[in-house]
């Protein structure tokens, strides 16, 4: 870090001529390279640009084009960049709300040359915490959390929470070079990346089952933390995650309440403060992957083939209940519905949090479960299932779930929906139904994030992200946002689209398992369509959310 | 000598505009950053101020004439207003703004019609003065450079 503070990078954004010259002429005199712009929608430009352009930002929070608030958001969602406020209002509750959307700082205009000569402390904290971070990671690979000691950019692929395909080297090397580069943290602070945990199916479902295994009510971080047995995971970890798994457990909930056909859920904590402004986070690292999914579903998640481990006709009668191909059940109907009108996703890139099918009965998951390939398939369904299953009895649609990779997965998955669905799928004709039903969910997943402020839309993107883990994401940003909707305007995030179903890349599992195209039925183009639309509409140049827990 | 005089009539008149509470310690801080790079840094900052400010103040102006008042918007208006006032330290406009935003709050109409026009008063009476100062200012010249002519 030579020189370091010298040559900080600062991009300052503020409406008002005046301090913008003001401002900048201040930053130079400490050294610092600094960037103007009065608009927040160019800054927001300028950043997504170049991930790696800036050190830290600062914004004024009154503009006219953005709240300064919810620039602060991305930004920490996409580039976790530090960013301080400004304004001339130093009225605490502006401050508090400062905080709560993720300011490292609030300054008070007018703002002296000595409060700017420090803003480098914010840039050097959040690397040194990066750095410890890595350093207490387990450098094995471990499931979930591969760390390496090779430097950040591979530790923070690994971490990504999006369901990005973290195992696909191609795709590693991809965001090394638009990210990174071959800069080394030790020496350019500016390509110190945040070490954030991802939260991987694999790691998700190890959460889940700690989880169950603690009993809901019974369970609290620590306790999920030793359960767990991951080296490097930290409490906070674990904590922030399992306030976000609560918000979208009672998110479910209160779907399940509102929508009798599906199974009610055991009520929640809820939380509806505001989340700091990494939930849901988007990464612009991420972008690069088809994965929307916030969850971080990694590359095991495979393109469903036809095989799908058969499942006994009674056990379809699970699926029923959420597969929007049979048509049994009125809720069914609902998905499908509710896929056309899926529009709603919610902000701060929350993608579709997988709903958690939560059933009983899917016993015979286990065994085909052993079976790597097949699985691969149906994993994510299963893990999602899995892990709600022990506290809710969520029959919620099944949806292409992240696949955890089956590399020797220990866990017992009692997931049985899942199961059941996929072979019900592969068992009788639904089957493309249901897988195309998981692709809806996909698509879902991807669907761009708009103002979730209806409550019947919520409800459908809930009920068809169920079984998502962005969903889950989502349900918990979506906590946040309703309650903020009204007064903000969350960003539009496009996730990203495939634009079709077919288009999507085989070895790229961004959530779920795609059914192979020859598989789709009727319903499938009929969801789809109502996706596209929603989709194509809603999307924008921005990215995926992805979900990360940034300690 | 005379060069000497002059610039101490400057700080005279700056000191005397700030014990009157017409500028902050905002303006020296705009002094310090002067330089030899900007050599007229703080009069290109006031001059940009008065611009943006009074564009402003013309839509503060068209936002009072509604009937009836978007009080909201207008404390958007003078929150930026103020921000912008603070800026370059003008502490009386500032404090009218901060009384205008306080009827705002209230939603009374009368009060906020007077406070503006305290506001531009106040903002009329700093911008003569700063006028003035500067003219001093560049006659006096850079403390180290020879003396302009004027």
């Amino acid at each position: 870090m030579d020189g370091f503070p010298a040559g900080l990078r600062v991009l300052v954004v503020d409406d008002d001529p005046t301090w913008i010259k003001i401002l900048e002429k201040m930053l130079k005199k400490c050294s610092y390279e600094v960037t103007t712009c009065c608009k927040a929608t160019d800054a927001l430009n300028m950043l997504r640009e170049r991930k790696d352009r800036f050190d830290i930002v600062i914004s004024d929070v009154y503009m006219p084009d953005m709240d300064g608030f919810k620039l602060l958001e991305q930004v920490g969602l996409e580039m976790d960049l530090p960013v301080i406020m400004m304004s001339v209002d130093g009225e605490t509750s502006r401050v508090m709300k400062g905080v709560q959307h993720g300011a490292c700082d609030y300054l008070l205009k007018p703002i002296r040359m000595k409060e700017l000569r420090n803003i480098w402390q914010h840039v050097y904290r959040k690397k040194i915490n990066e750095v410890k971070e890595i350093e207490s990671q387990d450098h094995e690979s471990n499931e979930g959390t591969q760390i390496t000691k090779k430097g950040l950019n591979d530790f923070e692929y690994d971490l990504l929470l999006c369901g990005s395909d973290l195992n696909s080297t191609k795709k590693r090397k991809e965001l090394e070079n638009e990210e990174h580069g071959d800069q080394d943290f030790s020496n350019n602070p500016g390509a110190l990346k945040k070490a954030r945990v991802v939260w991987s199916v694999d790691l998700h479902q190890k959460f889940v089952n700690a989880v169950n295994h603690i009993g809901f009510d019974k369970v609290g971080p620590k306790k999920i933390l030793d359960l767990m047995n991951i080296p490097g995971l930290t409490r906070e970890n674990v904590a922030s995650h399992l306030q976000k798994y609560r918000l979208y457990l009672s998110r479910l909930q209160r779907q399940s309440e509102s929508n009798t056909a599906f199974c009610g859920i055991k009520q929640s904590d809820f939380s509806s403060k505001d989340h700091p402004g990494k939930f849901g986070l988007q990464s612009s690292t991420i972008t690069q992957h088809n994965s929307p999914n916030s969850f971080g579903y990694s590359s095991k998640i495979s393109i469903v083939q036809d095989a799908v481990p058969e499942i006994h006709e009674d056990e379809l009668k699970n699926m029923v209940s959420f597969l929007p191909i049979t048509d049994t059940k009125n809720s069914i109907k609902d998905d499908v519905p509710v896929a056309q009108k899926f529009n709603t996703v919610p902000q701060q890139g929350v993608v579709l949090p997988f709903g958690g099918m939560i059933s009983d009965d899917c016993t015979s998951f286990e065994s085909t479960r052993s079976q790597q390939q097949s699985w691969s398939e149906e994993s994510p369904v299963v893990q999602l299932m899995h892990h709600l299953k022990q506290d809710h009895e969520l029959h919620l649609p099944l949806k292409g779930c992240p696949h955890p990779p089956l590399h020797g997965q220990k866990h017992h998955f009692q997931v049985d929906p899942v199961q059941t669905a996929a072979s019900a799928n592969s068992r009788t004709g639904s089957s493309q139904k249901a897988e195309q039903n998981i692709v809806n969910q996909q698509r879902f997943g991807e669907m761009p994030v708009s103002s979730a402020t209806s409550s019947t839309k919520n409800q459908d993107v809930d009920r068809n992200c169920t079984n998502s883990w962005e969903y889950f994401q989502s349900l918990t940003s979506k906590s946040r946002s309703s309650s903020i909707s009204s007064e903000d305007n969350l960003p539009l995030i496009s996730l990203q689209s495939y634009g079709s179903f077919e288009d999507v890349p085989l070895d790229n599992v961004d959530l779920f398992y795609l059914s192979d195209s020859s598989t789709i039925t009727d319903l499938q183009s009929y969801v789809y369509d109502g996706l596209r639309f929603d989709y194509d509409d809603q999307c924008d140049s921005m990215e995926y959310p992805v979900t990360e827990d940034v300690f | 000598m005379e060069k000497f005089n002059m610039q101490r009539q400057v700080s005279y008149m700056k000191n005397w505009l700030i014990e009157q509470g017409f500028l902050d310690e905002q303006f020296l801080q705009l002094e310090e950053l002067q330089d030899d790079v900007n050599p007229n840094f703080v009069e290109e900052v006031v001059a940009l101020y008065f611009k943006d400010s009074s564009r402003m103040m013309i839509n503060i102006d068209a936002a009072l004439e509604r009937s009836p008042l978007d009080f909201s918007k207008l404390e958007t208006f003078m929150h930026q207003f103020k921000g912008s006032s603070s800026s370059i330290g003008a502490k009386k406009v500032k404090n009218e703004c901060s009384l205008f935003r306080e009827y705002c709050e209230q939603g009374n109409k009368d009060g906020c019609l007077r406070t503006f026009q305290q506001v531009k008063k106040e903002h009329a009476i700093l911008r003569k003065k700063l006028d003035s100062y500067f003219q001093l200012a560049r006659q006096a010249g850079p403390l180290q450079a020879a003396s302009r002519p004027m």
